[in-house]
């Protein structure tokens, strides 16, 4: 980035052309070459040789500890490969199931950003909103969702709905609690510019507090689409009528003792979560990142 | 708003020049802080009024008083205009817009058209000596910039009162005294009624054609300078003898104010 040398000379420029005073050099931008990130490998190599001790490990317990039979516990990572992920039966219901988590996954975080922002500015608009109704954020927030499942199936069915609903209990708290607390954090001084122009609630909404809320809404979607993932892999194991995800797979693998596809399964739903969360970083630091710090 | 003021003492202005007359005002927060105690304040247009006095004494109070963000509890606040500027200490410029868009914020509140807010853009980022720098977000401006994006920001309302709160305090000697001048060029320029709040005595003689020293808390008006020199101010000025000696009147006046608190 050569923004700074940029400004100078454009500072520069204008003393000039106007015969303005040059304005004072513009502060230090946050990109200096001390904060860029470390790129190759004295970033990798740490993680990588984590990574190569961990296999190593692996390859002692499975081939040298456990009993033969009892290989199903711990498999040999290439079995995982080559029987879990590249076996074509076991790739093709891997990928059913992860396109369905996906979906329900994805769905119940939409809903629940939908709900919890439009949640979150009913509270920023009066006290009296905020005392009625933050009290069952809370609460939702706090009965564990388990003991609502056969709630859940009893009144939605043991299919695709209750698994989203599931994802939207799980999510929302985030949602709800991060934007409300980014609506509140609007800087006095510029709550008084708008109300000297006499603009109204929805004009400052939109103009201000929405605007000033957004890195901290973006920050609450990270957390809940983890939590959306958990909740699609959770319900999935408890309305298992449907098309499978994931977390139906896992229970049955784990019930047939198929060590390999179950080992393959937990790691694509462990990369869904680690993509989603990588996802959402970006997709925060693309919409704010250029005025806010977001990490 | 319109002035009910008395007729002013002075027959050439008219009532329409006082744009700001205080008579006996007071503020008591709810908490029980008497802020402001029998303040009388008039400011014309044309006039520059300097406002200084120790911390806390209600300086910031006044000006939100006049501004209308805070209501007096007692006494008569008048203002002339609901044409005001009000710059405040920090620049409270918008961290997610541009120059171009933070100067715009104002006349879109009003919801003038794009071309029209665009136009009046232009002319207060040229007029604060901003150009070149319409595209840059406020992060990527130091403190002088940003109070002139400030500055230019209230500029497109074209103020008849305009309300400073201590509005260069944060920023260095060489850049705060650049745009003391700078501003004395738009006053001159403008001619709107000026009401500056600084805790800086040499900056209130040069910037004013008034200046006022309050007391210490409950903030009172104590004495009242006028400043002769001439509008047009010449930097070296500050460095003349009547400017000492009038500085030291006025440093004389705040010191014995501040001792009656
Ligand atoms: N909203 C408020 N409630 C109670 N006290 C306040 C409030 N605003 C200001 N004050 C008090 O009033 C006094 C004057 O404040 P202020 O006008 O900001 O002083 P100054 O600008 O001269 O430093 C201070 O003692 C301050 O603590
Ligand atoms: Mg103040």
């Amino acid at each position: 980035m050569t923004t700074i040398s940029n400004e100078t000379t454009v500072g520069d420029g204008i003393d000039n052309v106007e015969g303005h005073p040059t304005p004072e050099l513009p502060a230090t931008l946050s990109t200096t070459p001390a904060k860029k990130k470390k790129r190759g490998l004295s970033r990798w190599l740490p993680p990588l040789l984590v990574f190569l001790g961990i296999v190593v490990v692996w390859y002692i317990i499975s081939l040298f500890v456990l009993d033969p039979h009892l290989r199903f516990l711990l498999p040999l990572p290439q079995d995982i490969l080559f029987k879990g992920f590249l076996d074509p039966l076991s790739f093709n219901a891997l990928m059913v199931a992860l396109y369905q988590t996906v979906i329900v996954a994805m769905l119940g975080l939409a809903i629940a950003i939908v709900i919890g922002v439009i949640w979150a500015i009913a509270m920023s608009q009066a006290k009296w909103v905020e005392r009625s109704l933050f009290p069952y954020a809370v609460i939702l927030q706090c009965i564990p969702i388990l003991a609502l499942v056969p709630l859940i199936g009893f009144w939605f069915g043991y299919e695709f709905p209750s698994r989203v609903l599931v994802c939207v209990m799980i999510a929302l708290f985030p949602m709800v609690n991060n934007t409300l607390f980014g609506l509140q954090s609007v800087d006095k001084g510029h709550r008084e510019l708008f109300k000297l122009q006499g603009a109204n609630r929805w004009t400052t909404l939109g103009k201000l507090s929405l605007p000033a809320a957004l890195p901290a809404i973006f920050a609450g979607m990270r957390i809940s689409a983890g939590l959306a993932v958990v909740g699609a892999i959770v319900g999935d194991q408890f309305f298992r009528r449907g098309t499978p995800g994931l977390g139906i797979l896992i229970s049955n693998y784990s019930s047939r003792l198929q060590g390999e596809q179950l080992f393959a399964t937990i790691i694509t739903a462990a990369l869904f979560g680690v993509v989603v969360f990588w996802l959402f970083g970006l997709l925060g630091r693309r919409a704010v990142g250029k005025w806010y710090d977001f990490t | 708003m319109t002035v009910t003021a008395p007729a002013p003492t002075n027959t050439q202005t008219s009532t329409t020049d006082v744009l700001l007359d205080f008579s006996n005002v007071e503020m008591t927060f709810p908490d029980g802080t008497i802020a402001l105690h029998g303040v009388d304040l008039v400011v014309k247009r044309g006039e520059f009024v300097t406002v200084v006095g120790p911390s806390g004494c209600g300086k910031s109070t006044l000006l939100r008083i006049a501004s209308g963000l805070e209501t007096a509890s007692n006494g008569v606040a008048q203002v002339g205009t609901d044409r005001i500027g009000y710059v405040f200490q920090d620049a409270t410029l918008l961290p997610w817009r541009n120059v171009t868009a933070n100067v715009e914020l104002l006349a879109e509140l009003h919801g003038e058209s794009k071309k029209d807010r665009a136009a009046k853009a232009r002319e207060a980022i040229e007029l604060v000596g901003l150009g070149g720098f319409e595209k840059h977000l406020p992060k990527a401006l130091s403190g002088g910039m940003k109070m002139r994006a400030s500055l230019a920001r209230s500029l497109t309302l074209d103020p008849e009162l305009f309300l400073f709160d201590e509005p260069f305090g944060a920023l260095d000697e060489i850049t705060r005294e650049r745009l003391n001048d700078e501003l004395i060029e738009l006053f001159n320029a403008k001619q709107f009624a000026g009401l500056f709040i600084t805790h800086s005595v040499s900056e209130a003689v040069y910037m004013s054609t008034k200046v006022v020293v309050m007391s210490g808390r409950p903030g009172t008006i104590v004495e009242t300078f006028d400043v002769p020199f001439p509008p047009t101010r010449d930097p070296e000025v500050r460095f003349t003898p009547e400017f000492a000696a009038l500085v030291g009147e006025v440093s004389h006046a705040l010191r014995k104010g501040h001792g009656n608190s």
